[in-house]
């Protein structure tokens, strides 16, 4: 009867969706208790059967090419107004605007959408999505929700812990967003694909705009990397260290 | 509209919505168990995906959007009219109480390492359609509850109480499906208990 509680939250721990104050003690429990121990491999025998069983069906080559003629042209011509417009605006704007003005304006956007995300995913009741201090669980949680893989660095020996990862969008770009600790202090790593990015970047270490936040940024392997938080700049830079050491 | 925004809301749909492609195509077969109706809702799908893209929510979840999109469409298509009208009325009530504990050895855990898909695909099949899709949403695309929540509209309790059910109710529908499986396999008097 101990174990009726326990077990009507096992599926949500095998989820992965427990609290990340639950957890600890949750797997503690469920590793060594004998009655939930077989149940929870049960369980996970059944996710794993759905996880394949459910893959089943896969369109027509027909289908897929067909899909894809129609769709490039379709979006083309959605914005095809908006293109001819844009284009009057342009020649008029831009002899007013130097390139240079343009290209800080983008880049200055992306670095205050970098801090916007950090700050509200920590006021965030939940701000990972993958609870875990494990970077060997928290970077196949990524597989197949982002279109690149990428390496989580190894962190023993120093202070700095994973807490876990969410799924993150910058500009309709999909990424990760990855949060560590280090002495109280949350900081944000996000990943993108350097190319999906729509202003170009250069490698830096800076506080963003009027924000008492440190950031750094790098491209490495076609992958854009954002460090930031209210962590002093020497952490930063050794968070930045460990991941340009890992990729 | 500025250029390089037209182009990056070309660009970025096609980069968000075409590697989804083969996940949605298989969602919507489970949904419709047709081919040519499958077709049909994932073509409309990403008609209607374009056309609603420009008001998207940036920093929101692309994949529970669409999936919404394809779901809702579903819905209101005739076949998904007919399938919503047969669910229970008691159908996202609380549970009676804890589900019991899977017992060891179990035609489940007996056979579903060695039986094939086709036991466990014919159960999904039979499962009705708000089961099917909450049990495919979080084990075969992984979503977090969150993202389920999104994409189905319900609280977060609900998506847990559903999915609760949805498993207990596919536990169920194996169980004589496995039985029936085993007895064919397993030669009569063998001790197949463990």
């Amino acid at each position: 009867m101990v174990c009726e509680s326990w077990k009507a939250r096992l599926d949500t721990y095998l989820d992965g969706e427990l609290p990340h104050e639950e957890l600890r003690t949750f797997d503690s429990h469920v590793r060594h208790c004998p009655a939930c121990s077989p149940d929870a491999l049960s369980r996970v025998q059944l996710k794993r059967a759905i996880h394949l069983a459910g893959k089943r069906f896969t369109p027509s080559a027909e289908f897929r090419k067909r899909m894809q003629q129609s769709m490039a042209p379709k979006a083309r011509r959605s914005f095809r107004v908006g293109w001819m417009l844009a284009a009057a605006v342009v020649l008029v704007v831009g002899t007013l605007t130097s390139t240079y003005l343009g290209n800080r304006s983008g880049r200055d956007q992306v670095f205050s959408e970098i801090a916007d995300l950090h700050v509200a995913t920590l006021a965030s009741s939940s701000p990972v999505d993958v609870i875990s201090t494990d970077r060997h669980t928290v970077k196949p949680w990524f597989q197949g929700k982002i279109p690149f893989a990428f390496n989580l660095p190894e962190l023993q020996n120093n202070e700095f812990s994973l807490l876990g990862g969410r799924m993150t969008y910058l500009e309709q770009t999909p990424g990760a967003h990855l949060i560590y600790d280090v002495r109280k202090h949350h900081i944000s790593v996000f990943v993108f694909q350097e190319r999906s990015l729509p202003a170009k970047l250069s490698d830096s270490a800076f506080q963003p705009g009027k924000l008492s936040f440190n950031m750094e940024t790098w491209s490495q392997g076609g992958l854009r990397y954002f460090v930031i938080g209210d962590a002093s700049a020497a952490d930063i830079d050794s968070l930045a260290k460990l991941f340009k050491a890992a990729s | 509209m500025d250029l390089s925004g037209a182009n990056l809301q070309i660009d970025s749909f096609e980069e968000l919505a075409l590697p989804l492609f083969d996940q949605l195509y298989n969602f919507a077969h489970w949904l419709t168990q047709n081919r040519d109706e499958a077709e049909d809702l994932v073509q409309e799908t990403y008609v209607k995906a374009l056309k609603g893209f420009p008001s998207f929510q940036l920093g929101t979840n692309f994949r529970a959007w669409i999936y919404r999109i394809m779901r809702n469409t579903f819905l209101t298509s005739r076949k998904g009219l007919k399938v919503t009208m047969t669910v229970p009325l008691d159908f996202d009530e609380e549970e009676e109480g804890p589900e019991p504990a899977i017992e060891h050895a179990t035609p489940e855990t007996l056979l579903l390492a060695s039986s094939s898909h086709e036991s466990l695909q014919r159960a999904i099949d039979e499962l009705p359609v708000q089961f099917r899709e909450i049990l495919l949403l979080c084990e075969v695309e992984e979503m977090s509850y969150q993202e389920i929540s999104d994409t189905l509209a319900v609280p977060i309790g609900t998506v847990m109480s559903r999915l609760s059910r949805a498993r207990k109710t596919l536990r169920n529908q194996l169980r004589p499906q496995l039985q029936q499986e085993a007895g064919l396999r397993i030669p009569r008097g063998t001790n197949h208990g463990l």
